[in-house]
């Protein structure tokens, strides 16, 4: 039977899914214990012990300057910072995006001006955002906000201005106005795509999220990373790296799941 | 009686593209007019200018003598071949959606007693075209058939002055498609209305209308075939006004329509 009428069930699909990532687990405990073997005091690929022993210190005292937990300190904040960031995103995306898909003169107008700012490296504004903003929250966020939101905003756009020409005319002959037809045909349509495009966001987000922690902060998962790159402290970047990994995972079902939940009309194209 | 819909030297041109060259239409109320005619005769065209979703280059058109607006409009109700439903409402909200629309202009939703008042009004058209089993269901879970009689129960909720059908019926099956015909028949006939209706199948076109326009070019330049556009070359007024001659069931349609073109 050819390759491409393979069907997998299931459970194989589990078992097959999760045997790469128990070859790599596998292969990565043999170099550590090698390493290990030749030099008890080695950093560079930490035991899952030492990792357990760094992160327990992380998760269990308190740390003395500020009296948190810094596990968790560290996770709030980076959350928070990268919620606010999505949040106003996508409420950009989804009030720009709709104007602009919607309404052709408005597009015609700021059109070009999303395209332009699309098109920076968001990495390279983040000085101007340092100088203008400070080294606060507010740069972190606006970082966040200016590299994701551009490519969301275009997103959408897109996709409203490509629903059917039929159901807008349609629309009219009901006797709908363009606000009406914004909220009632536009909007609706728009939220599942949007719901994806955030899915497709949080990777960047993350990215820039972490940058702007790297350079200039007090408290955060990527904040940490970087600090204890200093003393080659794997044993705690590599459960860092594992906790954003999970985060990331979980969030990204969750869009999944309430995607489906909630527009199950766009589900519907096998019946 | 001074007809519903005039159209008064009517001439589409894109750039030096002619589609259509000086039609003159008169269409009474009541009547079923199809219009007939090969690929890129400016059929649909024509359906788009009377819709208000393209301006004519030059000409006029008239509804109840009033001159119309180049912009769509409640009077005109519209199905077309496909997309006429939205895919995001269950049947009952997709025809509840033109009452929401005229009495709610801010959220176009409506609440409470108006609000059931509109859902019976729009049960009761559902019902009408044979959807009231589903009432509930999205356009996607759907047969094609299925859809294109809620896109119908929505445009005559509005109760339109003129109902224009593009290729209503042409991606159904056979089938299927004798059976709206008789739906089509039978609402026409039962509200009076008056419809317009682009089709590909000459058959239909003579056994549904009341008069059939057959559209194409009256002149043709080999060297430079977009410099002429199309016109009503044939207008055939058919003998079909007796309704008791046509019976419900919707698959006796086709040889009483062998008759009327013989009327023709």
């Amino acid at each position: 039977m050819r390759w491409v009428n393979r069907h997998v069930r299931r459970g194989e699909g589990f078992l097959l899914g999760s045997l790469p990532i128990l070859l790599l687990v596998l292969l990565y405990l043999v170099l550590a214990a090698q390493r290990h073997a030749l030099n008890p005091m080695d950093k560079v690929l930490p035991l899952p012990g030492g990792m357990a022993e760094a992160l327990s210190s992380l998760l269990f005292e308190r740390d003395l300057l500020t009296g948190q937990i810094i596990f968790w300190a560290d996770t709030v904040a980076s959350l928070q910072r990268l919620g606010i960031g999505l949040g106003i995103a996508t409420l950009a995306a989804l009030v720009v995006g709709l104007v602009l898909g919607a309404l052709p003169p408005v597009r015609a107008t700021l059109g070009p001006l999303v395209t332009g700012i699309a098109v920076i490296p968001p990495i390279a504004l983040l000085p101007i955002l340092f100088i203008a903003l400070g080294l606060g929250e507010t740069a972190k966020v606006a970082l966040i906000v200016i590299g994701i939101a551009p490519v969301m905003v275009r997103d959408i756009t897109a996709h409203v201005a490509a629903l059917p020409r039929e159901q807008i005319v349609k629309a009219q002959t009901l006797g709908a106005s363009s606000w009406q037809i914004m909220i009632r045909v536009a909007l609706p349509q728009a939220m599942p795509r949007l719901l994806h495009a955030i899915r497709l966001s949080l990777g960047p987000a993350w990215v820039f999220l972490i940058s702007a922690e790297a350079i200039a902060s007090d408290v955060g998962l990527g904040y940490r990373i970087f600090l204890v790159r200093r003393y080659l402290s794997m044993d705690v970047i590599i459960p860092y790296v594992a906790w954003i990994a999970l985060l990331a995972i979980v969030a990204d079902v969750a869009l999944v799941v309430a995607s489906r939940k909630l527009y199950p009309w766009a589900m519907g194209g096998s019946h | 009686m001074s007809p519903l819909l005039s159209l008064r030297n009517i001439w589409l041109e894109y750039g030096d593209k002619i589609v259509l060259e000086n039609v003159n239409l008169d269409i009474e109320a009541g009547s079923f007019v199809s219009i007939i005619g090969p690929s890129g005769a400016g059929k649909s065209s024509l359906l788009r200018v009377v819709l208000g979703q393209e301006v004519p280059t030059r000409g006029r058109i008239f509804l109840d003598g009033e001159p119309l607006l180049s912009e769509c409009g409640p009077d005109r109700g519209v199905v077309f071949q496909r997309y006429s439903v939205f895919p995001h409402l269950s049947a009952l909200r997709n025809t509840v959606f033109g009452l929401e629309c005229e009495k709610a202009p801010l959220s176009a939703r409506l609440f409470g007693k108006a609000r059931r008042a509109a859902e019976a009004e729009a049960a009761e058209m559902l019902d009408a075209v044979g959807l009231g089993h589903a009432m509930h269901v999205y356009p996607a879970q759907m047969s094609g058939g299925m859809q294109q009689r809620l896109a119908i129960a929505q445009a005559l909720i509005k109760r339109p002055r003129i109902l224009l059908l593009d290729e209503p019926f042409g991606a159904l099956d056979p089938g299927i498609r004798a059976d709206m015909h008789g739906l089509i028949r039978r609402l026409w006939r039962d509200n009076g209305l008056t419809i317009i209706m682009v089709t590909h199948d000459i058959r239909e076109a003579f056994s549904l209308g009341t008069r059939v326009l057959a559209f194409d070019k009256r002149r043709h330049d080999p060297h430079a075939p977009h410099r002429f556009g199309a016109t009503a070359v044939y207008d055939l007024p058919l003998r079909k006004a007796e309704p008791e001659e046509t019976p419900d069931a919707a698959d006796q349609g086709q040889p009483e329509s062998k008759e009327s073109v013989g009327h023709g």
